[in-house]
Parts: structure tokens; C-alpha cells; sequence
């Protein structure tokens, strides 16, 4: 969908959402793999928070709501559709945080600090692995900012959390043996 | 085993979201346990790596600008005045085509030094102003490989005014390129390094060095072994000048 006009105008508004328009952008690149994909999710985000601004709750996290809205329009999205296809149906609220793997492959990055390696098994990671990841490693919210933006209990952002990094470490550690 | 029920929380802990109490006793633990120090160490190295992994991809310059205008408030229009904007739409169009054909000969420079100052003003405008920080060019240059598709040298500053604050990507005419950033007496000045071939500047202007006259800052620019280098800030054209004939020392 492509937005060529929008309507609302408030003065703050442009103060508070440019500031956030690299990560969203970065964001968004990330969960459509695509570049033209991504400029249209940020443009609808844009213009869909322009025009909700009003209802917008002064006090409250302004960049949880942008990040909220993106993610929304992106659910929407057909490529969105199509990822959330490949969502996990287990009980993630159920499951215990994973402990720890005895063996370590963050020492294979801190050996090779591979950008290239890394970039491409979170781009391998399941969408709902991908985003949640990014929101903390790279945004560095809080689970709090997390949970208001993927509309989700704490409990679920943190064993999700936690399936998202034990399948990164996996999936490094299977770079690293066929490298 | 002790350590495993804290290995189950080594992440939260590392994101900081353990509650106050339990993290003093984490801390308290992993300064005297070996082995969770060292998981913890590398967590927080893989943490970083994703950090900056993750920081991957950049929205265009004329992306950008496109959202700004469209967010930016409007000035209110009063209906009862509409005719005389319809005139005036007449007039413009008017002048437009008599103009057209001299205006045609200059947007090409003209819109690529617009949007040098463009990327040099949302840069200052932004949160981060550098992705790589280091006042050291043998940190700042390496940072670039893999990111650019090219090489470029950084000068020596000692014995200048001029400091470096760092680096960080940026794109022109859906070009990658590298946007240094100085420093001198508390101005901040961009310095910008392209391919020469990437970019469209019109004959005459492509190899000579030159100073755009129709930029809102002091700007230079010059052309040498196939890369486009701008230098633009709000510090004095003698400042500018001199940081750009540091550059051309070194290429």
C-alpha cells in the first residue's frame, strides 16, 4: 500500500518519530529481507502513526508504539503473513529458560569476528526468533519496551529470548563445522 | 551443580533485567566462579557482535528525505485564498518553462550538493552521530572494509586543528560511502568519500577541484584515483580548506 498524503499534522510529531527512522528502517530491512519492502513498511508506519498521533498517550513509550505499529503493518503485510506461518504452535509461556550450552561458539566470533557469519544466521532465524533478538540485542530495550511492542507477557519475551540465542549459538556453531 | 542454576540466567542477567538483589549476588558470583565469568565474558562479546550484526542495513538519503517532508507540519492554507494560489501555480508554470531548459543544465550538481548537506545536517541531527568511534584513523579506516567498495586513506592530524570524532556509512545516489566526521573548535565537519564513477556530477565538474557556490555551508569537493571526496561544515571556508588539503595529501 502506498501512502501519498498524510493528513494529520501535529508539530511534535516529526520531533519524536525522525529520531527513530534508522532503526526502524534497519528494523524493517531486517523482518521483510527486502529493501523496497521495508521503505513501504516504514512509510505505512509512518503514515499510520502521523495519523494516530492524537490517541497517542503523552507519558507512555513513544518507541515501543512506533515499533508496535511496524511490526503490526508488517503482520499484516503478505510477506508477513507468510512468516508468522512458520511460527512455533509450543506453549513458549510454559517453557523454562534454557541454561546455558557447555560448549561456546561466542568464542568462534570473538576468534573470527565474522559480521558476515553472524548477519547471515540471525537472517536465518525464524521471524519471531529475528525480531525479538533484534529488539534487545540491537534496539536494547527493556523486556518491558519488548513485551509492549510484540504485545506479549514478559515471561514469553524472555523464554523466547532465550530459544532465539540457543538457536543462534546453534546455528553458528553449524557455520562454524561446515566452515 | 551451583553454576547451572546460574547459567540459566546468565542472559538476564546480561540484559540487566534480573531483579536488583538477585543481580548483586550474580555479580558477586561471577567475580569469584571462573567458569561463569567466562561464559559471561563471551555472552557479552556475542551480545556485541549481534549488536553490531545486527545494525546491517541503512535507508537512503532520499528515502529519508522523502519521510521527513511528508511528517514535517504543513503550513496552514486559508481556503478563501485558494484563487491566488491558482494564480500563482499559473505564474510558476510559466516561469517553469521558461527556465526549464537553463535550470535542466544545473539540478545535476546542484541536487548532488544538496544532498551532501542533506547527509551532513540529519547526521548532526542524529541521536549517534558516528557507528564507529575513534579519534585513531587506524581504527576508523579498517572499520569501513567489507562495508565500502573501496579504499580510501585517512590523514595524520597531529600538529593540526582538526580532530576525528569517527565514522559511520552513509549513501548517495544509492551509492555506499564513507562520512568521516571532524572536528575543529567545536564545528563539526563531514567528510565524504564515494566512487567518482558513482556519482552523476555534470562534464567539467568531475575531475576539478572546486568550491559549490550554491550550498548553504562551506563545501569543497575534488576528484582523485577514481573516488569523489566532499568536505562541508558550518566551520570557516579556511578551516574547510585545510582539512581538505590534508585529505589530498594523503590520495
Amino acid at each position: 500500500m502506498y501512502l501519498t498524503r498524510f493528513d494529520a499534522q501535529p508539530d511534535s510529531f516529526e520531533e519524536l518519530a525522525m529520531p527513530l527512522f534508522d532503526q526502524l528502517y534497519n528494523f524493517a530491512h531486517w523482518l521483510t529481507r527486502n529493501r523496497e519492502e521495508a521503505e513501504d513498511l516504514v512509510q505505512e508506519t509512518y503514515a499510520k502513526a502521523l495519523k494516530g498521533f492524537s490517541s497517542f498517550q503523552v507519558g507512555t513509550n513513544f518507541r515501543a508504539w512506533m515499533y508496535r505499529i511496524l511490526r503490526n503493518t508488517f503482520l499484516t503485510s503478505r510477506t508477513g503473513l507468510n512468516a508468522t506461518m512458520t511460527l512455533s504452535l509450543d506453549s513458549e509461556e510454559e517453557e523454562p529458560e534454557l541454561p546455558g550450552d557447555g560448549e561456546t561458539p561466542e568464542t568462534i566470533l570473538m576468534e573470527r569476528s565474522n559480521l558476515q557469519l553472524v548477519q547471515g544466521t540471525i537472517d536465518e532465524l525464524p521471524a519471531h526468533f529475528r525480531e525479538v533478538l533484534l529488539l534487545c540485542d540491537v534496539e536494547e530495550m527493556s523486556y518491558q519496551e519488548i513485551a509492549d511492542t510484540l504485545s506479549i507477557p514478559i515471561g514469553t519475551v524472555m523464554s523466547r529470548l532465550s530459544r532465539a540465542r540457543k538457536t543462534l549459538r546453534d546455528g553458528l556453531r553449524l557455520q562454524f563445522q561446515k566452515g | 551443580m551451583v553454576c547451572e542454576s546460574w547459567k540459566a540466567k546468565l542472559d538476564t542477567y546480561l540484559d540487566g533485567e534480573l531483579p536488583s538483589e538477585e543481580m548483586r549476588a550474580f555479580d558477586d558470583h561471577v567475580h569469584n566462579c571462573p567458569s561463569c565469568s567466562t561464559n559471561a565474558l563471551t555472552r557479552v562479546v556475542a551480545k556485541r557482535a549481534i549488536q553490531v550484526a545486527g545494525r546491517r542495513f541503512t535507508p537512503s538519503a532520499e528515502f529519508r528525505r522523502r519521510i521527513q517532508q511528508r511528517v514535517a507540519p504543513k503550513p496552514r492554507r486559508s481556503i478563501s485564498l485558494g484563487w491566488m494560489f491558482a494564480a500563482a501555480a499559473a505564474v510558476v508554470l510559466i516561469v517553469g518553462v521558461v527556465t526549464s531548459n537553463y535550470v535542466g543544465t544545473r539540478s545535476g550538481s546542484g541536487q548532488v550538493f544538496s544532498e551532501i548537506a542533506d547527509l551532513h545536517v540529519v547526521t548532526l541531527a542524529s541521536s549517534s552521530l558516528v557507528d564507529v568511534i575513534s579519534t585513531d584513523r587506524h581504527t576508523v579506516k579498517p572499520w569501513f572494509q567489507g562495508k565500502i567498495p573501496f579504499a580510501f586513506d585517512l590523514p595524520e592530524l597531529q600538529n593540526s586543528e582538526f580532530s576525528l570524532l569517527g565514522g559511520r556509512m552513509t549513501y548517495l545516489d544509492q551509492t555506499p560511502g564513507a562520512h568521516l566526521i571532524y572536528d575543529v573548535r567545536k564545528h563539526h565537519i563531514s567528510v565524504f568519500v564515494f566512487q567518482a564513477r558513482s556519482l552523476r556530477l555534470p562534464a567539467g565538474q568531475n575531475d576539478n577541484s572546486f568550491t559549490p557556490k550554491d550550498v548553504s555551508f562551506n563545501m569543497e569537493t575534488w576528484s582523485k584515483d577514481g573516488l569523489r571526496y566532499f568536505v562541508i561544515g558550518d566551520a570557516s571556508a579556511a578551516d574547510i580548506d585545510s582539512l581538505a588539503k590534508l585529505f589530498k595529501g594523503v590520495t
